[in-house]
Formats: C-alpha cells, structure tokens, sequence
C-alpha cells in the first residue's frame, strides 16, 4: 500500500501525485454521474477497448470463485449490457445514486495506476424508501491514453451478499 | 388453534388447479401450514453440494424453508444434515456461513457438537465441587442437534425432516431422474462462485415462473431475441406423476423473423450484439435440447441455459418474501475454454441477470397485486385445464401440476 505523503513515482514528468488523485476522483465522478444519469452510451467510453469490468459479491471474491453479476470482457460487452440494461430488461422505473468516496492511489508505474474507493449505490422508486442497493468498494486499474484517465480494469467488489430483487444496472 | 385448523376456514375455488386464489401468497397460516407439510413434510429438499465440503470436517449452513441447517462432512467422508438449532436453548450456533471445524460451539452456554451434529459436550456437566450440573441420567447422545435424513446423488445433497421420506430417486421418479441424471452424470463438479438476492414475493410465485414457459416466450426480450428460448422451437413440459417437479426444454432458435415471431412484441430483429461470446454456447449434454429448466419440489430449480449451470436455492422468508440463492458450476473436467463460457453466460442469470432481472421484477409487481387482492383468483387455462405433459410452450400445464399437489398437500381438497 501507498504512503501518499512520501513522492512516488509521477504517471508521467508532468503530472504529480496529487493533481493524478485528482483525475482519478474525476474519472470517478464522471463515472457516477453518466451512470446516475443514465447516460448509458457514454459509460463504455470510460474504459479502453480490452478492459475487464465486474461487479463480484465478496464471498466469491474471498473464495476465489470466478462467478461476477456483471462479466464484461471487452468495451463491446459493456455496450451490450449497457444496451442490454435500456431496451430489453422489464425493470420498475427506479433512481439510482452512486456514491463513490476514500479513493486511494495503490500505486503507479509508468502510465498505469492501481486505485481503490469505496462505493454505496442506492436506489429511489416509486412508493418506497430509498434502499442501498450495495455497498462495496472498487478495484481498478487505470490508464492513460491520449491525456485522458479510462479504466483497463474496474472490479466492484459488493459486501451486500442479498441484493434486494435485482441489479439493472452497471455499478 | 393451530395453522391447520384455521385454513380450514379457507376453501379452495371449484375450478381446482385452474385457478390459485391469492391469499396463498400472503396468509401467515398457509404459510405456516407449507412450512410443517412442505418443508418439515416428507419431501426431498436441496441443501448443497459436495463439491462445497470436499474434506473431512467441511460444513456449510443450508436453508429448509425457513429453518437453518448444518451440512456437514465428517471424520469418516460421510455427508450429514442437522439443524442449526443448539439443543439447550434454541441458539442458532453455527454462525458462519461455511469452514472447517470439528466441533460446533454454541456461543452461549458452549454446548459442543461434533461434525454429525452430536452433542459431546456440557460445561459443568457434573456441577463444581459437588454442587449443581446436570442430573446424573442425562445422556449427551439424547440431546443432539436435530438430525435430518441425507440423500446425495452425483455430487448433490438433499435432507429431510421426515424420516418417512421416500428414496430420493423414487420422490423424483423416473422422468425428473433422468433430467437430474442428464446434467449430474457422476461428473466431479467445480463450484464457480454465488449470488444472492431477496425478492419480495412468496416463494410459490419464484417456483411457478420456472413451470410457465409461456411468460419465457413474451416477457425476455434477451432470450427471445437471439433465440435462446422460443415457442417456434421444439420444446416439452414435463411432469413427474405428482406434478410437483417440472422439466421445461427448449431448443435454440434463428434471430429471424417468422409466422411465431412476428406476434411476439419483444422481438428485436435488428439487436445485435458486439460481442456475440456473452451467448455463444459449446454443445455438452446428450439429446437435443439447449435448455433443461427443472424445478424439483419443494426449494430447488436445476437451471442449464447453453452453458450456465446453477442451483437455485429458494429460502423462504415468511409469506411475502423469499432468498433466491445461486450456485453456479461446471465440471472438474471442463476446459478453461468451456469454463469461460460458463462464466460469461453467467451475465444472463441471476440478480443483476440480462434475463432473470424480468422474473425478479414481475415477481415483485405479482406479490404487489396478490396481497391487496387475497380473494380473488388467478385464472390459468392457458393450454386448457390439463396437467399432462405438452411437446409446446403456449400452456401452463406445469403450474397446474404444481397446484393439483399442492391443494392435495395443504388439505384444501377436503375442506369447503
């Protein structure tokens, strides 16, 4: 794990450690904010094209298990359950809010950066309570491509075993 | 009075199996009834499987309706199922979801119990010095936790309550073993991970939706689409002689227009995947058919969709609301590319599933209407009024099955 207060080494010359924490909170909040928003064709485009992106309980990640809710093997898959997610699943019309906070830099080298945050999505519908859906934390992997931050690997890890009925959209 | 006694109050419609009034899905004494005749009755219900407890002194904790119980492998590799139910005061005293012990400690007055559930021991049995303990005639071994009776076929463990049980492969009978036996052929199985999610809805809604092909051919725009599940392909439910457990099959279909699906709304001609791996399936499994959906009553839905396995383990949660629990595998000796594929297909199922999300949603919206609506009946006569096995989808005979044993089980035949 990092020590953020010692220099470590900078993505690139020109870019510190902390205006690179800055671009990943931003990537983070942007992330939310196309999902909250349901800016669903935009969502792929923050991961480069051979990416991996999961949403796993914790109990299969704990075990080792390979089984995710959500399996993603390509920028394609994500579009298609993203597509998927707006015009083919019959879900009750719901908001979703996604909460993404502690982000931590694990550590970088050269273009590549290891980050976690934590992550609470709650849902409001129609006649109910607003409900936490999960809450869990990421796992990513971060790369930098022509100045701009995407994920090569995003893995939310889900501490909420029992989802309450069901998950209709990316985490 | 007992549960029993007050559904006697209850009177079932005319029309039997087809029509379900709704106060089954929201009346505590039905429910309580299904739990004693049901779930503590002679039935066969799925609690894991071996591949979960490979070694001596493994366990998993399992559901029976709502009970908790303990699923063990002992010292000697045999399987054992008892209740998680601490013989003293009643504590639930496994508390972890799974592990390796040789004993069970409950957590409150450390009562000990080995790997077949026994108790071996009582702190201050005999009293300190001289005073108190427990009476010299109580025997440990007459004070266990709750033994079940165990069945485990090709890798997978069911138990009971009841002791008067028959043979699981007679409680299947021979149509439902042969599906089992399809998919459990004694190959060693890979467990692949969980997922969990409540529904809130009674539990029978979750088991009907497995016996009704005729929803699967309308509402899953994702399986119609690219014809994974479709009424213009050869396709069959079947039913053991009770009508209790059900098998839907179904053969893959063209993504093309045609007479069938023309009719069906949801069709989507021109959805094309980008990355056509999320569905593309290997062929595993003698016969034909890609799709073998089988509901084994009274918890338990055995799902092969292509290449995606799982049990899907029905907790009940009280009468307006179930666990729905899912363990995905595959076979030891599976090739890491047939594996893949496994883990890939998983995106359709489950709680997040681009298929099972339809089921969980419209499952939640039946529980809605059913409670507010108790003594209204729902009609089904899609395909007639028969419970025999179709060779089509358009019928709901499965669901109707189900109810002819289930009026028998809960008694409503002899009352009204």
């Amino acid at each position: 794990m990092l020590d953020e207060t010692k220099p470590q080494a900078p993505a690139s010359p020109t870019v510190s450690l902390q205006e690179l924490h800055f671009e990943i909170e931003r990537l983070n909040s942007e992330y939310a904010h196309i999902l909250d928003n349901e800016r669903y064709e935009e969502f792929p485009e923050l991961f480069v094209e051979d990416c991996l992106y999961r949403v796993v309980p914790h109990e299969n990640h704990l075990l080792g298990l390979p089984i995710a809710v959500i399996h993603c093997e390509s920028r394609g898959m994500i579009k298609d359950r993203v597509y998927a997610a707006r015009e083919s699943t019959m879900a009750e019309p719901r908001t979703l809010r996604h909460f993404i906070s502690n982000v931590r830099i694990l550590d970088v080298v050269d273009d590549a950066i290891r980050a976690d945050a934590n992550v609470l999505m709650v849902q409001t519908m129609i006649n109910r309570m607003t409900e936490i859906v999960l809450s869990g934390f990421y796992l990513d992997r971060i790369v930098r491509v022509n100045g701009r931050f995407l994920f090569k690997e995003r893995l939310c890890i889900y501490d909420s075993l029992l989802l309450p009925t069901s998950l209709i959209a990316p985490v | 009075m007992d549960a029993i006694t007050r559904l006697q109050s209850r009177t079932w419609p005319a029309e039997g199996a087809a029509r379900v009034p709704f106060w089954v899905y929201s009346d505590q004494n039905v429910y309580d009834c299904e739990q004693e005749r049901i779930f503590s009755g002679p039935n066969w219900s799925y609690v894991a499987l071996e591949a979960e407890i490979p070694n001596p002194f493994d366990f998993i904790r399992a559901n029976i309706g709502d009970k908790p119980v303990v699923v063990t492998r002992d010292g000697n590799g045999s399987v054992n199922v008892f209740a998680n139910h601490c013989a003293h005061r009643g504590v639930v005293f496994c508390r972890h979801a799974r592990g390796n012990t040789k004993r069970f400690i409950c957590p409150y007055h450390q009562w000990t119990y080995d790997s077949t559930g026994m108790l071996v021991g009582v702190p201050f049995r005999r009293g300190y010095r001289g005073k108190g303990g427990m009476d010299p005639a109580f025997k440990l071994q007459e004070h266990g936790a709750e033994a079940l009776k165990v069945a485990v076929r090709h890798g997978v463990i069911f138990a009971s309550f009841d002791f008067s049980v028959p043979p699981l492969e007679d409680f299947l009978g021979p149509k439902m073993l042969s599906y089992f036996d399809r998919l459990f052929d004694g190959r060693e199985l890979e467990v692949l991970g969980y997922m969990r999610q409540r529904i809130p809805c009674n539990w029978k809604f979750m088991f009907e939706n497995i016996k009704d092909p005729y929803h699967a051919t309308i509402l899953h725009v994702f399986l119609i689409t690219f014809g994974l599940f479709r009424l213009d392909q050869r396709s069959a439910v079947e039913m053991d002689e009770t009508g209790r457990h059900a098998a839907l099959l179904s053969r893959r279909g063209e993504q093309v227009l045609n007479e069938a699906t023309l009719e069906m709304e949801n069709f989507r001609q021109n959805l094309k995947l980008n990355d056509p791996r999320l569905i593309e399936p290997a062929r595993e499994f003698p016969g034909d058919a890609t799709v073998v959906m089988q509901t084994i009553f009274p918890n338990v839905i055995i799902q092969q969709q292509s290449n995606t396995l799982a049990m899907r383990q029905l907790v009940t949660r009280g009468p307006r609301a179930f666990d729905l629990n899912w363990t995905f595998f595959g076979f030891k000796s599976d090739t890491p590319d047939l594996r893949q594929r496994r883990i890939r297909q998983a995106n359709l199922m489950g709680p997040a599933g681009l298929v099972s999300v339809d089921d969980s949603e419209v499952l939640a919206l039946s529980q809605e209407g059913a409670e507010v609506y108790p003594d209204t009946d729902s009609v089904l006569e899609m395909g007639g009024r028969s419970t025999a096995d179709t060779d089509h989808m358009i019928t709901e005979a499965g669901v109707r099955a189900f109810y002819k044993h289930y009026i028998h089980v809960m008694g409503f035949d002899h009352v009204g």
